[in-house]
């Protein structure tokens, strides 16, 4: 009996993955045709895009691009989560800072990654300066706000509930603080995570010599669109990756919530 | 006579121009169970804000066993405890480490907290319930986690503010009965507020109605054994006092 359990949890595991990858069956499909149809150059038939692919993996001398911008991606996050933060707690504490902080990260929110690559040019002369520079600048408005909603969004009643205890600073913030504000982190190192994979490969332009933008632009000085493809799909990757470890951080983080047995 | 336990001087609270306590003079001696009665509105949650030292008074002076409840915040670490109306358990812990939240504040070992929030999660029939999260409890069941959280740290000053008003009369009649024994055994100076005349009756020691804006209308101390006569003439009494209070208000 145990036997036809094991089966049918199997059989819906195949199934789940079988739904998943249906839409990318199709896109496949829908490229695979547009190959046979166009000339190579300009639609690569896919086997050759999954070798070139694969080829990046298995070659640590291409492989440390990809390493350098999931690097620079993960840097430039980090150091925006920190200082937006800070930048957030100061913001929840006093109305005059958010009055003064909002306007300038709204202001900051308008300007496009292209023009932080100009100004990070002209403003550093070290290259991982530029890029860090600016992945950390186009993701901070984010962070600033989603950490300020989040810290807005906890529950009055819970938090004079543990002031009623007289909890030092720091007790305040492991027992109610974090806990509280995880799901809204979590969810704004989702969206990040996406927008920093976009902007990088725009920062390695300061004068990157290497990483997956500096590739990129050799595929186009090679002409070579199946080498672009395969590049982009690295990225691609990364992204859905790091996606994936924060939904398995989400589900054992939040084992406590309620599950109704019928959704939405 | 040794200082009063909690000891309100002419203690006025205003939020803007509305005035929610006006000129509060009161003394709670220690080991006293006081009943708190007043109509919704009527300034009962602020009074107690102030009592646990969430509020601070706008004129007038608070003090709880001698000190600032408001200023000296680890002063009363550990000393003051709370049942609120509402639950407020923490979503993500289990019940019993709910129940250990105030232990942990006082830095207590451990296995240490575990054994004393187990043993009042057993006296408030939670037992097998201890690795339960809040949302698999039923309402008695975490408002019984939330007191078990208030006894476990041992404090001398228990305030509820209307524990049991978001419970079904059965429920709350029976946490009710066990709750003021509670309270008797450990020797607890408990400050109950409720806008209920039996709950405050059948729990307090001493009873005080509140007006609007909070003012003293009657203190009475009851007799150790409440005939039901002698209730039922208080409760009379009680009754005219908030009824006089809604003409007031209409007139
Ligand atoms: N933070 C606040 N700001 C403004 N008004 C308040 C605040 N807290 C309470 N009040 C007002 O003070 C009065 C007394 O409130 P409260 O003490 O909660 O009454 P009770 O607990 O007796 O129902 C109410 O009219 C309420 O609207
Ligand atoms: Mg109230």
């Amino acid at each position: 009996m145990g036997d036809s359990a094991a089966q049918s949890a199997t059989s819906k595991g195949v199934q789940r993955i079988l739904t998943i990858l249906a839409p990318f069956a199709l896109l496949a499909g829908i490229w695979h045709f547009a190959s046979t149809q166009l000339p190579d150059y300009l639609v690569p038939p896919l086997d050759r895009v999954f070798w070139r692919a694969l080829a990046i993996i298995v070659d640590f001398s291409l492989f440390k691009d990809v390493l350098a911008t999931a690097g620079r991606i993960m840097a430039g996050l980090a150091g925006a989560f920190v200082i937006g933060g800070v930048f957030a707690v100061l913001m929840h504490k006093s109305r005059r800072v958010e009055d003064f902080l909002g306007p300038i990260l709204n202001f900051f929110q308008g300007i496009p990654a292209l023009s932080w690559v100009v100004f990070a040019i002209i403003w550093f002369k070290h290259i991982e300066a530029r890029i860090l520079f600016i992945m950390v600048v186009t993701a901070l408005p984010a962070f600033s706000f989603q950490i300020l909603s989040a810290l807005r969004a906890m529950s009055k009643d819970l938090v004079e509930m543990v002031l009623s205890f007289r909890p030092t600073r720091a007790k305040m913030f492991r027992m109610l603080v974090l806990p509280s504000i995880l799901p809204e982190i979590l969810t704004s190192w989702r969206v990040n995570i996406g927008n920093a994979s976009r902007v990088v490969v725009v920062a390695e332009l300061v004068g990157a010599t290497g990483g997956v933008g500096y590739r990129l632009l050799e595929q186009q000085q090679l002409f070579d669109m199946a080498g672009a493809l395969a590049w982009t799909l690295q990225l691609v990757f990364f992204v859905l990756i790091t996606q994936k470890i924060l939904n398995l951080i989400e589900a054992w983080a939040f084992k406590y919530r309620a599950q109704s047995e019928r959704s939405l | 006579m040794s200082v009063a336990e909690v000891h309100f001087s002419k203690v006025s609270k205003f939020f803007g121009a509305f005035c929610a306590v006006e000129e509060l003079t009161l003394d709670i001696e220690k080991g006293d169970m006081v009943a708190i009665l007043g109509k919704t509105g009527c300034g009962k949650s602020t009074m107690f804000n102030m009592i646990a030292g969430l509020q601070d008074p706008t004129s007038g002076g608070v003090r709880v066993q001698g000190h600032d409840p408001f200023r000296e915040f680890d002063w009363f670490r550990g000393k003051i405890a709370i049942v609120f109306q509402n639950d407020r358990l923490l979503p993500w812990r289990t019940a019993v480490q709910n129940v250990e939240l105030g232990l942990e504040m006082l830095d207590r070992p451990a296995a240490e907290r575990r054994e004393k929030a187990m043993s009042w999660l057993t006296r408030l029939g939670l037992a097998g319930h201890e690795n339960d999260y809040p949302h698999a409890l039923s309402g008695g069941m975490r408002q019984r986690v939330s007191i078990a959280r208030a006894f476990a740290t041992d404090a001398s000053i228990l305030l509820c503010d209307e524990p049991f008003s978001a419970l079904d009369e059965i429920t709350a009649n029976r946490l009710r009965e066990e709750f003021a024994t509670l309270v008797r055994q450990n020797h607890k100076t408990a400050v109950f507020i409720t806008h209920s005349i039996n709950e405050a009756l059948s729990i307090g020691q001493r009873v005080i109605v509140l007006r609007r804006p909070a003012r003293i209308a009657l203190d009475e101390r009851l007799p150790d054994k409440l005939t039901s006569d002698g209730a039922e003439a208080l409760r009379q009494r009680i009754q005219g006092i908030l009824s006089e209070e809604d003409r007031v208000v209409i007139s």
